[in-house]
């Protein structure tokens, strides 16, 4: 498996992702954002945490329109693996990859705290190694995480099946506590309708290690070396 | 536009903060007037920020050495050597003034310098720290002030992607008018490929590097050199503005192009921007300096060369380049997005000469304007000792079980989530022990070691008592580093004082230092970066003496530590060190009886030494994995902060009867642990201590879901949390 991580002006957790993906056994390439390919054998295009372009006009929004994000939609439309964290979810939505948009936390503050996240469905390249409806005990660090999206949209994310986590307490059950940034329908992370995109808010890149926290986020990583090697 | 012919009257020399015989000095050093923009200079090199006119003397008796000392003080950070072919280099610095002028701008500008000062020698930041005071909360002006210097720290470390791990925040009412925001960096760096300042080589190309220069920050440090009135507000045009965007960029920049060998020296732009830059490089080389100011890249038209030799931009660099490594370096900064100019040389004249628009506007002698600041031995004098408070003559008001709650919710000792869950303290992956415990853990790399870290001072002892107020601040630094298994390193201070030309607040200074060395020397932790700000006064009240102490040590393999979380039920708790009941200064005497008074409590540096070395073998050994120091408010809030980290309830069985139960339970006396374990383990630790001649009881047993003192008094672990967690969050939404 091969995984292109895009490195932006203002990117800060390239090196987190790189270090969870070699961790489950992916190739790793970071990728600068004036390229306009991406390395070929990719399979998987990471879009990190960060503060892309410093944030200036809307988080996500310059880094949105990139060069190198020709070669992530031409990827994603080829069905390509596509996954967004915290920045990279703000991205995937400013270039058009998946709806809606992030906004300011509902306590108009940057929040940075460890975090249970309810496991929505386990049929996707991303979450087979977990349970369905498990709690799995990531972190966020973020001060625009706030999904939002028109009721028609939140309707049809609904109704496909495509909200991949939401904020829930170590239970797994959603409620407003847990819901921290004030996210529609408690959402922490969405696919697009293929499923071959995902993005999320919370960090699992973060909690892949006993020593540092916990262990809960590397079956994300895992999901997708095992998807790419059945694929294959 | 200022012109460089400008008249010099006294009144401008005095604007410029230099007093008469110091501007006569320099005439005679230049032998004739100077001009406007030699005013500046001059007035940016000399002041009590970039000079430490009055500090220096007295700075020569720190301790500043040892064998894993790469760089002591005097370079932009220090840097040791922790093994493996690594160095760490640390540094805190203030950002007084301009935080409570304009808190968020001031807060994000205070993180962003002590950044760069740590990758100016090549190293890439891994944790921030930061050590914060603020006014009395009842004042008006209070909740601006932690709320925009909090957003400040967070807004710049977040985007930058340093992890904050740690600090301290403490309000009090001599801080009304003057808050302290100091910030610490810590990077790593190879021992090989360490930067320093000093120019190397004649006719060497100066270049400019990083964000434009405007007119923001011109005179920084000439306010931060003078005492604070009502009308400060007005020199709110003189604080800078902060862009971690443009930081982050000159990071990645500078680290590649160190990479390509092409630096021969390097030094940020902080405090008086250009002018102090330049001069450092050429007097450490012992160098002359030519800059052609045409050359500098401007945000704004018209600047005079007054303003560029005076502005505090942000997020610039100046490098000497090796000759023919113009281009690449260029390349490597274009990419990045960064401005990249030849605005200089080096010469051999040991002249700094400013040029703009064909005219020299500034010819001085270089090694002057540093090494011949003055020097000030200021009158300074003891302060007047406090009486020592015999545990006997302090009567309890209220229940030990009501002091501890309230205690636990009081502003000081409270949870400070509200500020830490603003700080990005998890990126990077490597953060081992997060905001809460006795010191961060941050892991080297991919391990095994880490390196632990705190920042520490107690100011009412310091105010009470200089000299053991000094100690007892490195003292505790290394008592946290040990608590968590580390082998305490290093530190940096960051000496926070009111105005030197009173003697009693000298006498502070004079005194504090002296505990600090005799500690330092004591524990082998030297001094190995600082920084020294005076004038922390408004309207003629001084704040606190509060010189923070940013303390570094290392752990070997990272994954034995100890942290202060009870972890099992029916563990035995251990009390190491001696208890006399010390209630002078205590918390418990200024919280719950309202007296802030006495002597503050002694620190034997033997027996800190002696207690601390035990400790940290026992974890070191894996014989034990949770241990919480002593410090403010006793042994009773040291349990009650372990059963709240981790959900168990303890009961203290212990009760000495020779002294009254509530100067046991809140004492303060010093190099004091608690250690928790199983049975067995305890009867040997205490066999073990007792053959060494170290102090130690047993203090109770843990388990259940409260705290129990002597005599049964109990409060839910529930309890202690509600209130703990309760008061900043309550207080910042203005229910408290």
């Amino acid at each position: 498996m091969k995984s292109a991580v895009i490195v932006f002006p203002g990117s800060n957790r390239e090196g987190d992702v790189a270090r969870a993906l070699a961790q489950a056994g992916s190739k790793v390439e970071k990728v600068w954002h004036a390229e306009t390919e991406l390395p070929s054998g990719t399979d998987l295009v990471v879009l990190p945490g960060g503060f892309s372009y410093g944030d200036y006009l809307r988080c996500g929004a310059i880094a949105g329109r990139a060069t190198v994000m020709d070669a992530v939609r031409a990827h994603a439309a080829r069905g390509g693996l596509v996954l967004g964290i915290c920045n990279g979810f703000q991205i995937l939505c400013e270039s058009g990859l998946l709806p809606g948009i992030l906004m300011r936390n509902a306590n108009l503050k940057f929040i940075c705290h460890r975090q249970f996240l309810r496991v929505e469905r386990t049929d996707t390249a991303f979450t087979r190694a977990y349970d369905k409806g498990q709690a799995i005990d990531v972190c966020v660090a973020h001060g625009e995480g706030n999904y939002t999206a028109d009721a028609e949209t939140l309707n049809r994310l609904e109704g496909e099946g495509l909200v991949a986590f939401r904020y829930s307490d170590e239970r797994g059950q959603v409620t407003t506590n847990a819901n921290r940034n004030g996210s529609m329908n408690s959402i922490a992370g969405i696919y697009s309708e293929t499923l071959n995109v995902l993005g999320m808010m919370p960090h699992p890149e973060n909690l892949i290690e006993d020593l540092i926290g916990g262990t809960d986020g590397r079956g994300l990583f895992d999901s997708l070396v095992s998807s790419v090697a059945r694929a294959a | 536009m200022i012109r460089n012919d400008v008249a010099i009257t006294p009144e401008l020399v005095k604007e410029h903060g230099l007093k008469p015989d110091e501007y006569e000095r320099f005439v005679a050093l230049i032998g004739r007037t100077p001009s406007i923009t030699e005013l500046g200079i001059v007035s940016a090199m000399w002041n009590e920020h970039c000079s430490y006119k009055s500090s220096r003397l007295h700075l020569r008796g720190l301790p500043t050495k040892a064998p894993w000392v790469i760089q002591g003080p005097g370079e932009n950070a220090g840097v040791i050597d922790i093994g493996d072919g690594l160095a760490c280099i640390f540094k805190m610095e203030s950002h007084n003034h301009p935080s409570f002028i304009e808190p968020y701008q001031g807060a994000t500008t205070g993180v962003g310098g002590i950044l760069r000062d740590v990758f100016t020698m090549g190293a890439r930041p891994i944790a921030a720290l930061n050590f914060l005071r603020f006014g009395e909360p009842d004042h008006p002006k209070t909740p601006h002030l932690v709320s925009g210097v909090v957003a400040g720290i967070g807004g710049y470390g977040n985007s930058f992607g340093v992890p904050t791990v740690g600090g301290s925040v403490g309000f009090h009412p001599r801080y009304n008018g003057n808050i302290l925001v100091n910030a610490m960096a810590v990077g790593l760096a190879r021992t090989d490929e360490i930067f320093y300042a000093a120019a190397t080589g004649v006719g060497n190309p100066i270049v400019y590097l990083g964000s434009k220069t405007g007119r923001d920050g011109i005179h920084g440090a000439t306010m931060a050199s003078a005492e604070f009135d009502d009308a400060s507000e007005e020199k709110r045009p003189t604080v800078q503005v902060g862009d971690p965007f443009a930081e982050k960029l000159l990071l990645e920049a500078c680290l590649e192009l160190m990479q390509s060998g092409a630096v021969i020296a390097i030094q940020d732009m902080g405090a008086a921007g250009l002018t102090c830059s330049a001069v450092e490089m050429g007097a450490k080389g012992d160098l002359g300096v030519e800059l052609d100011l045409d050359k500098v890249p401007c945000r704004e038209e018209g600047m005079s060369a007054y303003e560029m030799m005076l502005s505090e931009s942000q997020e610039r660099m100046l490098m000497v380049l090796k000759p023919g490594m113009e281009k690449e370096a260029e390349a490597i900064f274009v990419k990045w997005g960064l401005d990249f100019a030849i605005i200089g040389r080096t010469t051999d004249t040991l002249r700094f000469v400013v040029k703009h628009h064909g005219e020299v506007m500034a010819d001085l002698p270089i090694k002057e304007l540093g090494d011949e600041a003055p020097l000030y031995d200021r009158p300074h004098i003891a302060n007047t000792y406090q009486a020592v408070i015999r545990p006997e003559s302090v009567e309890a008001p209220v229940s030990d079980a009501d002091a501890l709650l309230r205690l636990v919710g009081s502003p000081d000792q409270c949870s400070k989530r509200w500020v830490w869950e603003q700080y990005d303290h998890l990126i990077l992956g490597n953060t081992v022990q997060t905001p809460g415990g006795d010191a961060a853990i941050v892991r080297v790399e991919d391990g095994p070691k880490g390196l632990a870290m705190t920042t520490d001072v107690t100011p009412r002892y310091c105010e009470a008592d200089p000299v053991e107020g000094g100690k007892q601040a490195v003292a505790e630094a290394w008592r946290n580093i040990t608590a968590v298994g580390g082998l305490p390193l290093a530190i940096t201070d960051n000496l926070n004082f009111g105005n030197p030309e009173r003697p009693e607040v000298m006498g502070q200074f004079v005194g504090c230092l002296k505990g600090i060395a005799e500690a330092c020397r004591a524990l082998d932790f030297p001094v190995v970066s600082g920084n020294v700000s005076l004038y922390n006064e408004t309207n003629g009240q001084g704040i606190l003496p509060t010189p923070a102490i940013g303390g570094v040590g290392v752990l070997e393999n990272v994954s034995v530590h100890a942290s202060v979380a009870l972890r099992r039920e029916e563990d035995v708790l251990v009390l190491i060190g001696e208890t006399t009941g010390w209630l002078g200064q205590s918390i418990y005497l200024r919280d719950v009886c309202g007296r802030e008074e006495g002597a503050p409590p002694p620190v034997d540096l033997a027996a800190e030494r002696r207690n601390g070395d035990f400790v940290r073998q026992l974890i070191r050994s894996g014989q034990v994995d949770t241990v919480h120091d002593c410090s403010d408010g006793g042994i009773a809030l040291a349990v009650a902060e372990m059963a709240m980290a981790g959900g168990i309830g303890a009961m203290i069985t212990a009760a000495p009867d020779n002294m009254p139960l509530h100067a046991f339970l809140f004492g303060e006396d010093q190099s004091r642990y608690i250690l928790a374990m199983d049975r067995d383990q305890a009867a040997d630790i205490l066999y073990e201590a007792s053959a060494l001649g170290i102090p130690a009881v047993t203090l109770g047993l843990t388990g259940g879901h409260s705290l129990i003192l002597p005599g049964g008094q109990a409060i839910s672990v529930k309890d202690l949390k509600a209130a703990h967690e309760s008061w900043l969050p309550d207080y910042m939404a203005g229910k408290a």
